[in-house]
């Protein structure tokens, strides 16, 4: 049984269409309040070809992806859900992904999972029965094979598009390049990449990237961070995993209107990444600031987004085979 | 070897102030090695436990005696003339997890509380430093990490290589830990095992650790006559 082209990812007809992706992130609210994505939602509407919505970021309570993933469908944009190894095992994310497919959501980005430590519920018991990898591959497996972890078959494969991210500022790069190989082998058909300060480091990991042609079996999206304030971006240098030159705390330091800079710094790196050769889309993380989305997509000419009538070609990716 | 703390002085003393008759009993073996459970912290415990019973105007009987193993019922019958523990009304087990419900077992009409918070299988880095080595998950997989424990020394048991939050060879939770994928690579590359990096390990079987249930082992080979284990 196929699903139907109405219900196929925009997303990903966006990437195989060769045009270059822009999508942006929805942090759903530490409450059940419905409006709240709504609200996000409509600010990106038309904006963007997807967007992320986080699970549970840093490890704090939040409205769950899905749902808010779902709410955000109903508004016109379609989301990317991001599922964590960090709070739920095999049996919980494969019903997940049952659940997300039968409600339309067809991009999932699968992720470890900031450890629990860092958020709001430190004492809770950290979960990891399988990493992202292996999460990867079971989403593979549903889709392509029709089979679940366990072995039984499904009725219906799923119709998910699933991603990985991978950190390009990472050390040690080898260890990182086997890893981001190993994510594309399991399945992953993009990869968004932690959010990009320093344009020289990128390059230089993207040309490894190309030397491994990964950038074939997977599209690269290159991750940006808007920051609205000064602080906001000497937060953002303090999570694990980012790195951000010196330059560019500077840029901020110096500046008159933050905001203004915030968004100036955003759109230079934009600039760049898209004249990166390999480099399919930029995916932009203005959380708390869903405004700026709008903004960036005209002011780097963004727009108008694509969209699609004609049906998703079969067979336009290559299969991804298990080692 | 089994690593434990002894617990809070405070919690110990609750514990046993119902009591008038307290027996402290040491473990010689992993405890004692991991200066938690041996006779030297009994005699100390025990001490505490009679001032403090002195301060509140009690009269309580500490005594204080040793096994080699709590674990091993045949060291336990050793107990079983000794008036330490006939007198006894509460038992103070300094054994771990497992010395404390073995002595529960053998003395079914006794009240036996924990001195100790048992914390891990690990090994001894220095005076008093201790480090987790093994969850006792079941299904050993050093082979393939050259060496080094994903499952234990991972915080997130990750089998196919760092999360992204790995930095200059740092686990993101805790800047004074080894990230152990870090561990892994620098290690795999000494011994020209880098090729093991590649493979996609899958999903693992957790029956064998906790996750399916409390385990059992049976061994055959040295089973004496009727031994099923129950």
């Amino acid at each position: 049984m196929t699903v139907s082209s109405a219900a196929a990812s925009n997303f990903r007809r966006v990437l195989d269409s060769g045009r270059f992706s822009f999508t942006a992130e929805i942090g759903p609210p530490m409450s059940g309040d419905a409006e709240n994505v709504r609200k996000k939602a409509r600010s990106l509407k038309g904006f963007v070809d997807a967007a992320n919505i986080t699970d549970n970021q840093t490890a704090i309570v939040r409205m769950s992806s899905i749902a808010a993933g779902y709410l955000a469908y109903t508004e016109g944009v379609e989301p990317i859900i991001q599922m964590t190894c960090r709070d739920r095992n095999r049996i919980a994310l494969q019903s997940d992904l049952l659940g997300a497919c039968a409600l339309g959501l067809r991009n999932v980005l699968i992720l470890s999972g900031d450890h629990q430590s860092f958020g709001n519920h430190p004492a809770s018991k950290n979960v990891y029965d399988v990493d992202s990898i292996q999460l990867l591959d079971a989403v593979r497996g549903m889709a392509d094979d029709g089979l679940f972890m366990g072995g039984s078959r499904l009725k219906t494969p799923i119709d998910i598009f699933p991603g990985a991210t991978a950190n390009p500022f990472a050390d040690p790069r080898e260890l990182q390049l086997i890893r981001l190989g190993k994510k594309i082998r399991a399945g992953a058909k993009f990869v968004q990449t932690q959010g990009i300060y320093d344009i020289a480091k990128f390059r230089d990991w993207m040309e490894a990237v190309r030397a491994l042609g990964f950038h074939e079996r997977a599209r690269i999206i290159a991750g940006v961070v808007v920051n609205k304030t000064q602080k906001s971006m000497e937060m953002t240098a303090l999570v694990p995993g980012m790195d951000i030159p010196e330059s560019a705390l500077r840029r901020m330091r110096d500046a008159k209107n933050k905001e203004e800079e915030g968004i100036g710094i955003a759109l230079d790196l934009i600039g760049e990444l898209k004249n990166i050769e390999g480099v399919a889309g930029v995916h932009v993380m203005a959380i708390g600031w869903e405004s700026a989305v709008k903004t960036i997509s005209e002011l780097a000419g963004m727009l108008p987004r694509p969209s699609f009538d004609e049906k998703l070609e079969e067979g336009s990716w290559p299969e991804t085979k298990q080692t | 070897m089994i690593v434990a703390e002894r617990k809070n002085i405070d919690e110990i003393l609750r514990m046993v102030e119902p009591y008038s008759n307290v027996a402290v009993v040491a473990c010689g073996t992993c405890v004692a090695v991991s200066m938690a459970g041996g006779e030297a912290q009994a005699l100390e415990i025990a001490s505490l436990i009679r001032k403090k019973a002195r301060a509140g105007g009690r009269d309580v009987e500490v005594t204080v005696t040793s096994v080699i193993r709590q674990c091993d019922m045949e060291f336990l019958d050793a107990l079983d003339d000794r008036a330490e523990i006939y007198g006894a009304e509460c038992v103070l087990s300094l054994g771990c997890g497992a010395g404390v419900q073995f002595m529960a077992e053998k003395y079914p009409y006794k009240i036996i509380v924990p001195g100790l918070d048992t914390t891990f299988i690990g090994v001894n880095r220095g005076l008093g430093f201790w480090t987790e080595m093994c969850q006792g998950c079941g299904d050993c997989v050093l082979e393939k990490t050259g060496g080094i424990c994903p499952v234990s020394r991972c915080a997130k048991s990750h089998f196919n290589g760092p999360c992204g939050g790995s930095s200059g060879g740092r686990c993101e939770i805790n800047a004074d830990a080894d990230c152990a994928w870090q561990l892994i690579y620098d290690r795999l590359k000494r011994i020209n095992q880098t090729d093991r990096l590649l493979e996609i390990n899958p999903a693992r079987d957790w029956r064998a650790s906790r996750d399916g249930g409390p385990r059992k082992l049976v061994r055959a080979d040295v089973t004496v006559g009727d031994n099923d284990g129950e």
